[in-house]
């Protein structure tokens, strides 16, 4: 399967888990802002987690699809439609030659991920295939899609056309409307800030920038006081979610695009639900900060492993189902497939009659 | 600022990351200590770790808590110091880096003569004689920190800075040296070129430099410019990197 690039949208890349391994040579691990919402994709459509896919951004592009497959959006409601019929997020579906795969408008969240079974097929580059824009690297020739690109995806990639209309329940699916309090693990250079500036920003409200990009989230709201030795520091290692503040007293959040090394002080790092909640606030979101345990980031990692975990199960469910519920879309075909109840194994063998 | 190699600081980064500091400035012996650490971790097979991070003064370890728990990833960096690390310590390599000085390689080199009040010879002279070290890299891909440049040609920044730099272009900046992985926009004066590529994306590692390396910058004419560049355009160019004992 292909596809055609009709209009880009506002930012449209390739990524998957990011480009982990070469931050002593200074290469940015970019990857999806969403790392969840990739893998539930990923699972969706029965791809490893680290498939790569095209992330979009608020305003989605428009995709001829040439050949056929399955596709699935994970991540942000941004009105995703088939042939100008609303789909929506999280629902896998098959495609076919001359389908139109676009977005309507953003209702809930900012970005999301197309994902295919196979992934989408770029070169990789020093082990991955997420796009770093700013020096040209990886994904489709190192920058945002353009119209007239042609994509390729799928690859080699199993898929099964019995997986049509499979969505996970809501209750496994990250919810993007609640979040307004982000948690940061305290840390690094926290012990930079006077008591005074570490109380403004744990209780005061901050609103998101407009200018925030993949790289990194700025907020606005009341300036945090340094100590004397200032906001400069000998530069060192800027993990994903590190939240730092410079001279000017403003907290950024940094995040995919981020440098590997920094030369301002860090109050502590986001959990990786804080920094899934950010990806998907529109500029102008209002958020308070607050302290978070190493346990709680902890068992939030583990709480998306598990839905990642609970979406496979399902899909195996799904596509096990008898095949009459399946309707006009299952050819009649023998298949053989594993079920497991309570424990036992059974091989079930279905035949043309 | 303060140097603390004997008793590293061990910062909470994220449930992901564990950050060991030496120092809170810039110090040659802490950022051996870093390189010794970032050494033992790559080597060692009980903690499983994704990647380490050198900088000037600290080591960043990431890992994945969900295989390995950080309290593992503390005792393995605590072994490691227990463990002498002067003697158990990372290889120390020195990469010589063919520098083609002045013209058009160097369009600045007469603005580092006359800010020092010593000929453009003389600038290469100082420039090439010491053996620099790479504390870490960073900044842009492949970006090496070079610290330890001859401080009498030591230069203020472009008060316009050029909007492209060619890949390879070697400046100074203050107190700084520093070579331009890749094309890119800098104030940083321009007083050479090397024929070598310090960052390619297909290579593994992608990076000429690694941090902990010393780097000589060797002094060659045009012609010997314009040979090795064919031979790094072809893949018939060996790097000269050789290693000593400490």
């Amino acid at each position: 399967m292909r596809f055609k690039v009709i209009k880009p949208g506002l930012l449209t890349t390739v990524q998957d888990l990011g480009r982990w391994g070469y931050q002593s040579s200074g290469v940015p691990v970019a990857g999806a802002m969403d790392l969840p919402a990739l893998r539930i994709g990923n699972a969706i459509v029965g791809n490893c987690e680290g498939a790569a896919a095209l992330e979009v951004t608020v305003i989605g592009p428009e995709l001829a699809v040439e050949g056929e497959g399955v596709v699935v959006f994970s991540g942000a409601e941004l009105g995703f439609s088939v042939n100008g019929r609303h789909v929506g997020s999280w629902t896998a579906l098959c495609v076919k030659d001359g389908d139109v795969l676009s977005f309507s408008a953003p209702v809930k969240g900012c970005r999301g991920y197309l994902c295919t079974p196979g992934g989408i097929d770029v070169p990789l580059v020093m082990g991955s295939r997420s796009t770093y824009t700013r020096a040209k690297i990886g994904g489709y020739e190192g920058r945002a899609l353009k119209a007239g690109d042609v994509v390729e995806a799928g690859g080699d990639g199993f898929f099964s056309k019995r997986i049509d209309g499979f969505r996970p329940p809501d209750e496994i699916l990250p919810d993007y409307s609640s979040a307004s309090e982000l948690f940061i693990l305290p840390g690094l250079q926290m012990d930079a800030f006077t008591e005074d500036g570490l109380k403004t920003l744990f209780s005061s409200e901050y609103e998101v920038s407009g200018e925030s990009d993949r790289m990194g989230c700025r907020f606005d709201g009341p300036k945090v006081q340094h100590k004397e030795a200032g906001a400069d520091i000998v530069s060192d290692a800027i993990p994903l979610g590190a939240v730092q503040i410079p001279g000017h007293g403003l907290p950024i959040a940094m995040l995919a695009d981020r440098q590997t090394t920094g030369g301002y002080t860090k109050v502590g790092v986001l959990t990786p639900d804080s920094i899934q909640a950010l990806a998907q606030m529109m500029p102008k979101a209002r958020v308070r900060f607050a302290r978070a345990t190493m346990e709680q980031a902890i068992e939030e990692l583990a709480a998306a492993k598990a839905a990642v975990d609970a979406v496979r199960q399902l899909r195996a469910s799904w596509i096990s189902r008898p095949s009459c519920s399946a309707g006009a879309l299952v050819k009649k075909v023998a298949a053989e497939f594993r079920i497991t109840v309570e424990g036992k194994s059974y091989d079930v063998k279905c035949e043309e009659i | 600022m303060s140097i603390y190699i004997n008793e590293p600081r061990f910062l909470a980064a994220g449930e992901s990351c564990l950050v060991v500091e030496f120092a809170d400035e810039i110090d040659r012996a802490a950022n051996d200590a870093v390189m010794n650490l970032r050494h033992w971790m790559e080597n060692q097979r009980r903690a499983p770790i994704v990647e380490c991070l050198p900088t000037y003064r600290s080591l960043a370890i990431y890992f994945d808590p969900l295989i390995v728990c950080r309290a593992k990833i503390e005792e393995e960096a605590h072994l490691a110091l227990r463990e002498n690390l002067s003697v158990l310590s990372a290889p120390h390599r020195t990469i010589s880096i063919p520098v083609c000085y002045g013209g058009e390689y160097g369009p600045d080199i007469a603005n580092v003569a006359s800010h020092a009040g010593i000929s453009e010879e003389e600038v290469v002279r100082r420039h090439s004689a010491r053996v620099c070290h790479c504390y870490m890299i960073g900044f842009v891909p492949g970006f090496a920190y070079l610290g330890g440049m001859d401080e009498s040609i030591a230069t203020p920044r472009l008060a316009n800075p050029r909007t492209v730099i060619p890949g390879g272009s070697v400046g100074i900046a203050g107190k700084q040296t520093g070579i331009y992985p890749i094309d890119s926009p800098g104030g940083w004066q321009l007083i050479g070129r090397t024929p070598l590529k310090l960052f390619t994306p297909e290579k593994d590692p992608p990076t000429l430099i690694d941090a902990g390396y010393d780097v000589r910058f060797v002094p060659v004419g045009r012609d010997e410019y314009m040979a090795i560049e064919d031979e790094v355009a072809s893949g018939r160019y060996e790097p000269v990197i050789t290693e000593a004992d400490q």
